[in-house]
């Protein structure tokens, strides 16, 4: 079945509430087998570099100044000053009244810019208005927009109401990428969360995430897994390749490491790229760099020897 | 693509002598007529050690010792005989890296489940009826209940250290003592058990583990003066060693093979029943005997369902045993690939349709690709035969009644898999297996306080759980 934007809600519900179950002591059982792989030498080395490129270098603080939007940009640039073979991250992830200091910081770089819109992160806010602050942020520079998806209207059943905001909101992003966050740690179960995402895919998001970062339950392994899933279905069904982005709480290089594997294992290697996958981090990126000179100095350099962002 | 650097686990932590005598009396002895078998590590075909073959003399000593202790072991106050079975079972735990490595240098199964399933089972199961121990009035078989004297106790190649424990810690518990002889494959771990038994001060006696091929069981389980045998292995041993204890008054418990269906309807959770349906087959390469290696599935859905399976066959790491990151290991023996290769070329003869993934295999050692044959139908000997390998026939049905009419259709009752989100068709389909274990979404899950038993040819007795004690009381 193909969901248009004029299919009727009755449609939406009957597909949505279609798809596969997912039953959570198998998908968690699935998650915890796979974060038992064992990562070394070689493999290990790639992979630092490559979450490194996938990171969304983020702050997203009420006390954000233009002075810690601009580290955090030379940051992203350059993550390891020490090492010019460290790659830049993915992008920075800032709130819309940071965009302009971002964009102007980040110049030439390479890095993309993504800003969290739509009244992040309670997305409880009027539709003109999250247009307004989409419209504004990109208008501002930012090439990547991380939206919030209206739970309310999702756990209400209101399919329909969450679809038309998720359409009129990419309208609103132009040429810049729609990632959906649809805040999962509020989903209650892994069927919303399968049912979410694939919402969030007909409704037209380039990505996927899981999380504002701003809940009790942020990105885990099988709610990661769930996602993948979804997005390696949808593919099949669809043949368009949608990303995912997991957020919050991933703080190590072997929690990262585990998300790869994840997808190696679920999805392949089409997904092992940054404009396929990301992390939507902060602290993790100092743990990746610690590791990766461990790797290639053979020793741990304390933590005055990276730069705090 | 992402590849995996080799990861392997140090074989170094586990130290193997060149040879092994028998455990018999609290020491180790070789054999009366000198008679050694090699046991040999499948995925290299390396000979790790030499054991001792026990011939009748032996079992003759290794009885008279376990009935010897048997006077003070049995008339030892329960909560004591507890003591010692808590104090093996964190004995193992703290030793689980030696013996997971053991178990996988013997066995070929993967790290990865020697370390994660076979041994925390293990420790588990000695805690659990450690717990029972003092407790034996209560647990439904009357007042007093007693002891039978002497446990004479077969196991298999597939599972050693695991089977061992199932058969050890409840007679232990109970008040029996134990002459214990494990396959002539894999005897590395029960000989290795053997230590931990000295390690906690076991008295001699209590268990004796002697090694040696079939003739050894059969002197064993013919032994006058065992009281009890329970054996778990094949079908057609299990006949044999029926018809020898037949007449004599001796207890028996069998475990024996196994056909199970893995029944999936078609509102199943298919991710997570692909993931069942694969550890269904393909844990422990299929050497299982509850092992899925039959799946039902809905026709309606059978073609989707294939096409999700061979998507995740497809990631399936084959290799070295050791490397954490091997999901199938070694086939055991020579023999078992034997079997294997057999039945599944029977089963392309028959005109069943063969898949296994792109998958390269060691040159050295005894190894076989994970496969599955489609387009089977109950008139295929691939989908009678235990075929004890990863090797999976999968067929289709209609309806409900037509999946349980299938699944039934089998010599044996050993276990069945049901994949379905409602919870009454559960249930219903649940109640009309004929199968000593069902798993609802889910596969090949063990816990030591559930029972475990086969109906038809699968076998009689139940192990595990408060089940488990009856067999070793009277």
């Amino acid at each position: 079945m193909t969901v248009t934007a004029s299919a009727g809600l009755s449609d939406l519900r009957s597909f949505l509430h279609g798809l596969p179950g997912v039953d959570k002591v198998g998908v968690e059982a699935r998650a915890a087998a796979l974060a038992t792989r064992s990562i070394k030498t070689s493999s290990k080395a790639k992979a630092i570099d490559l979450a490194i490129r996938m990171v969304d270098l983020t702050t997203l603080e009420g006390a954000d100044t233009p002075g810690k939007v601009r580290a955090l940009c030379a940051k992203a640039r350059r993550p390891d000053p020490a090492d010019a073979s460290c790659p830049p991250v993915a992008a920075i992830c800032v709130y819309p009244a940071m965009v302009k200091v971002a964009a102007e910081a980040l110049a030439g770089s390479g890095v993309h810019l993504a800003s969290v819109a739509t009244a992040f992160p309670s997305g409880q806010a009027p539709l003109e208005v999250k247009l307004a602050d989409t419209r504004d942020a990109v208008a501002a520079g930012a090439d990547e927009i991380d939206m919030v998806i209206s739970r309310g209207a999702f756990l209400a059943g209101d399919y329909r109401h969450v679809f038309d905001e998720i359409v009129a909101v990419k309208e609103a992003c132009g040429g810049a990428h729609l990632k959906v966050i649809l805040e999962t740690g509020e989903l209650g179960t892994y069927d919303n969360i399968r049912r979410a995402s694939w919402l969030a895919m007909l409704a037209g998001a380039d990505f996927i995430k899981t999380s504002t970062g701003k809940v009790a339950v942020n990105a885990t392994l099988p709610i990661t897994l769930v996602m993948l899933e979804a997005v390696r279905d949808f593919r099949e069904r669809h043949g368009r390749i949608i990303g995912v982005k997991p957020a919050g709480g991933i703080k190590t290089t072997k929690d990262a490491i585990k998300y790869l594997v994840l997808i190696n294992e679920t999805v392949g290697d089409e997904w092992l790229d940054p404009d396929r996958f990301r992390f939507g981090a902060s602290s993790l990126l100092n743990d990746l760099l610690m590791q990766r000179t461990k790797l290639t100095t053979g020793h741990y350099a304390g933590p005055d020897y990276f730069t705090l962002d | 693509m992402f590849e995996y650097a080799p990861a392997p686990e140090s074989r170094s932590v586990v130290d193997i002598a060149g040879s092994y005598g028998l455990f018999i009396d609290g020491e180790f002895d070789g054999g009366k007529d000198g008679n050694v078998l090699k046991t040999v590590n499948p995925a290299t075909e390396e000979v790790l050690a030499e054991i001792s073959v026990a011939g009748p003399e032996d079992i003759d000593r290794a009885v008279a010792a376990a009935r010897r202790a048997f006077g003070t072991w049995s008339a030892l106050p329960g909560a004591e005989r507890a003591k010692y079975l808590f104090r093996i079972a964190r004995i193992i735990q703290e030793r689980s890296r030696e013996l997971a490595v053991l178990e996988s240098l013997d066995n070929g199964k993967p790290i990865r489940e020697s370390r994660d399933v076979d041994l925390p089972l293990v420790a588990a199961h000695f805690f659990y009826y450690a717990g029972w121990a003092d407790k034996l009035a209560y647990a439904g078989f009357g007042p007093d209940p007693k002891p039978l004297g002497v446990a004479g106790q077969v196991i298999p190649w597939n599972f050693p250290l695991l089977m061992l424990a199932w058969k050890i810690a409840p007679a232990l518990a109970t008040g029996n003592t134990v002459v214990l002889k494990p396959a002539e494959t894999t005897p590395l771990s029960a000989l290795f058990f053997a230590d931990v038994c000295r390690q906690a001060e076991l008295p001699p006696g209590v268990v004796n583990i002697v090694t040696g091929a079939g003739d050894t069981g059969a002197y064993l389980v013919e032994h006058p003066d065992v009281s009890k045998v329970a054996f778990t292995g094949s079908t057609e041993v299990g006949r044999e060693i029926a018809r020898s204890v037949a007449g004599t008054g001796k207890r028996l418990t069998l475990e024996l093979g196994g056909k199970a269906a893995n029944i999936v309807f078609d509102d199943a959770p298919i991710d997570q029943a692909v993931e069942g349906i694969v550890n269904g087959i393909f844990f422990n390469q299929g050497h299982v005997c509850c092992a899925g290696s039959r799946l039902l599935v809905q026709e309606s859905i059978a073609e989707e369902l294939l096409t999700s399976l061979k998507r995740r066959m497809a990631t399936l790491r084959v290799g070295d045993p050791l490397d954490k990151n091997t999901d199938i290991g070694a086939i055991n023996s020579a023999a078992q690939l034997a079997r294997i290769k057999e039945l599944s070329d029977i089963g392309a003869a028959e005109g069943a349709e063969r898949w296994s993934p792109e998958c390269p295999l060691p040159d050295r050692g005894f190894w076989f690709a994970p496969t599955i044959f489609t387009g089977v139908t109950q008139a295929h000997r691939i989908a009678r035969e235990e075929i004890f390998g990863p090797v999976l026939s999968v067929l289709t049905f209609r309806t409900p009644d037509e999946a349980v009419a299938k699944a039934n259709n089998t010599p044996y009752g050993l276990s069945a898999g049901i994949w379905t989100e409602k919870g009454s068709r559960i249930l219903a389909v649940a109640d009309k297996l004929r199968a000593g274990v069902v798993w609802a979404n889910t596969f090949n899950k063990f816990d030591p306080a559930s029972p475990f038993g086969g109906y038809k040819e699968s076998g009689y007795g139940r192990e595990g759980g408060r089940h488990g004690l009856e067999a070793y009381l009277a």
